[in-house]
């Protein structure tokens, strides 16, 4: 099996903070991270890799400090990382990002199965997963709660891959050929810690590094020039609302939420 | 040149989702300012009713694909469809739900048509002057929004968010056209293999779409006092969510996680009991709109969030709470 994993470098959003006085937020200097749900998605491919045996490769496309994003990866257990970073592929929105990304997997060879969060925490669009999947023309299984199980190709049999999907209805129980492209939610593991070892081995791992001319892109099909979305304007929602504050008896207490619920007809 | 706005209805065993109404609605006002014809996509088995139904509702035309394969979401036919009917129909704008199915499809039709989209729309306006759609939504977390415009490529392409807007009311008078396209086999062929659906517990179904929800935090202090919640929950119809720190502890499955992490939802009321209110709790809930908290610190973050802030303790309140409701109940009973 050779599995690919795609993780995003986030501002961590442990650290951000709310300006009590303007109610809005501040981002300055906030380090940055693997994106959280990511982890799942690395922590899978390592279990499936442990089972079938293979190479997991993680790939990032962000500013040269998601490097650090992939460190993580690396000290987790991956084989190999790979970093798409080029000032052109600046200001990409999901199609952009989607677009360079599987020139990057189509550079890679071939894969049996990509794995990617259900979201990034900072766009938090969950689209760059099923888009990337489309662009490679691969079955996209979203939302994806356990693998329950898989066969990899053997020979000239093509493998499987069978999953449970969390949607609003319940879990529904799906079946696609090998190669596919997964969005794993948090309930499909619960990720390991990197060891000791793995952090030393992630020190000394060399990431790869490629640019827009070693994709073959041109500047129109990636970064702000290849998004078919343009963000014109950006703007701070304010946190706090007009509360209304009790500090009362519980019996009192009861009376008030009770008068809230009927003022509102609530009940 | 490129004409009307589109939505894609969703159904469930024939009958329609609340949230194609509420597409509906908002899609009403953006064709009615642009002056074009306001449609609405439905795949399905068996769902003529359903495509009369979208028109009482507002649609003035119905594109109803009909086939067995269409009869629960398969991403193959569905998309096969979908990029078909655009071809031939080339719309403006496509607007979808930010459910789990409009959230695989419009990213993959988005990809394969080389166009913009943006996810989790809380506000759709068209702009004077261009006719562009003005897409909002919120980003990190809800403490940043933003307007995103799609200026050259076609089809305009966005979800909203379940809840986000009231459905548009029905009109048994309203008369539309319903065209029904005849596709050929091809079209349904799936690599994909349905194998079947587990039903989640009662109880966790759909927080998403629930118009109240009693959502608990750590400060319950034991899962047996999810029995209150419980409780409360069934007395306001509601559904329950949970902050990551019930989740990891247990205590209530991932389903219910409201928040970064979690699901996000904007019911009418939220009623939080034992959350502090971390901003990645908030994330997921702040789009709701009245919030009510419990929380026996008074420096609670959720407090900041709260149409109505109570300070005090769970454990005297809520079996009050509930007693309260239940003698309620017995007088109108
Ligand atoms: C990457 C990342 C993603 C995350 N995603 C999510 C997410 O999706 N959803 C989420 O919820 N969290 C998420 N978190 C975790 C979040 O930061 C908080 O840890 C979590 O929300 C805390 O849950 P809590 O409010 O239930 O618990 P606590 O923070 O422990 O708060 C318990 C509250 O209960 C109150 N309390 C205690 N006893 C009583 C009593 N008897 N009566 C009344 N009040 C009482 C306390 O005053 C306190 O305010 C995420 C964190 C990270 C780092
Ligand atoms: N810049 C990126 N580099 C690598 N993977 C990404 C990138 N952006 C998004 N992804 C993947 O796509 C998923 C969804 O991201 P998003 O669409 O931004 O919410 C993430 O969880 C990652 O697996």
């Amino acid at each position: 099996m050779r599995i690919l994993v795609a993780v995003k470098y986030v501002p961590d959003t442990d650290e951000i903070r709310i300006d009590e006085a303007t109610g809005t937020m501040v981002r300055e200097g906030i380090p940055g991270i693997i994106n959280p749900l990511d982890l799942y998605a690395v922590e899978e491919g390592l279990r499936l890799k442990e089972k079938w045996g293979g190479e997991i490769v993680a790939l990032s496309m962000g500013p040269p400090k998601a490097t650090e994003a992939l460190r993580e990866a690396l000290s987790m257990g991956v084989d190999r990382a790979v970093l798409l970073t080029d000032r052109r592929f600046a200001g990409s929105d999901t199609w952009a990002t989607a677009h360079t990304l599987s020139k990057a997997v189509r550079k890679m060879g071939h894969f049996d199965l990509i794995l990617c969060g259900e979201r990034a925490t900072d766009g938090e669009t969950g689209q760059v997963g099923p888009e990337l999947g489309a662009m490679l023309d691969l079955p996209v299984i979203t939302y994806v709660s356990r693998i329950e199980d898989l066969r990899p190709p053997r020979g000239d049999e093509p493998g499987w891959i069978r999953c449970r999907r969390l949607t609003e209805e319940g879990y529904q129980r799906i079946e696609a050929p090998l190669p596919a492209l997964l969005t794993v939610v948090k309930e499909i593991n619960e990720p390991r810690l990197p060891t000791f070892r793995g952090k030393s081995r992630a020190r000394r791992t060399e990431i790869e590094v490629l640019s827009l001319e070693d994709l073959a892109l041109s500047p129109q099909e990636t970064g702000l020039q290849g998004s078919p979305t343009r963000v014109v304007k950006v703007f701070y929602p304010r946190l706090t609302r007009d509360t209304v504050m009790v500090a009362e008896s519980p019996e009192k207490s009861v009376e008030r939420i009770i008068d809230f619920l009927r003022e509102h007809k609530l009940i | 040149m490129d004409k009307g706005v589109w939505i894609i209805a969703e159904q469930w065993n024939g009958k329609l989702k609340r949230v194609s109404f509420e597409l509906l609605s908002r899609a009403r006002r953006l064709a009615d300012k642009l002056g074009e014809p306001l449609s609405a996509v439905l795949l399905g088995h068996q769902v003529e009713e359903a495509a009369q139904e979208l028109i009482y509702h507002g649609a003035d035309v119905v594109y109803l694909v009909d086939h067995p394969k269409l009869f629960q979401f398969d991403p193959d036919p569905y998309v096969s469809c979908l990029e078909r009917l655009i071809h031939e129909e080339r719309p403006e704008i496509i607007v979808a739900a930010a459910t789990t199915t409009g959230r695989t499809l419009m990213p993959i039709l988005a990809a394969r048509l080389h166009t913009g989209l943006t996810a989790d729309c809380t506000d759709l306006d068209i702009e004077e002057g261009t006719g562009l759609l003005l897409q909002t939504r919120p980003a990190i977390g809800g403490n940043v929004m933003a307007t995103i415009e799609t200026p050259s490529h076609r089809p305009q392409m966005a979800t909203v968010r379940p809840r986000s807007c009231k459905p548009s009311p029905r009109d048994p008078f309203r008369s539309g056209k319903v065209i029904v396209k005849d596709y050929p086999d091809e079209l349904f062929t799936s690599r994909f293999k349905l194998l079947g659906l587990e039903k989640l517990r009662e109880e966790t179904v759909n927080i998403e779409d629930a118009e109240v929800v009693v959502a608990v935090g750590k400060g319950i202090g034991k899962p047996e006092n999810l029995k209150w919640i419980r409780e409360l929950a069934e007395l306001l119809n509601g559904a329950i969510g949970a902050s990551r720190a019930v989740v990891d502890l247990g205590w209530l499955p991932y389903p219910h996680q409201v928040g970064l992490s979690g699901k996000t939802v904007s019911p009418r009321l939220y009623l939080a009991c034992g959350i502090s209110g971390a901003i990645q709790h908030l994330a997921g809930m702040r789009g709701s709109e009245l919030v009510i908290a419990i929380n026996k610190d008074p420096r609670a973050q959720i407090f900041k969030v709260a149409d109505l802030g109570v300070i005090g303790d769970l454990n005297e309140i809520l079996p009050r709470l509930i007693q309260r409701l239940k003698s309620l109940e017995v007088k109108q009973g």
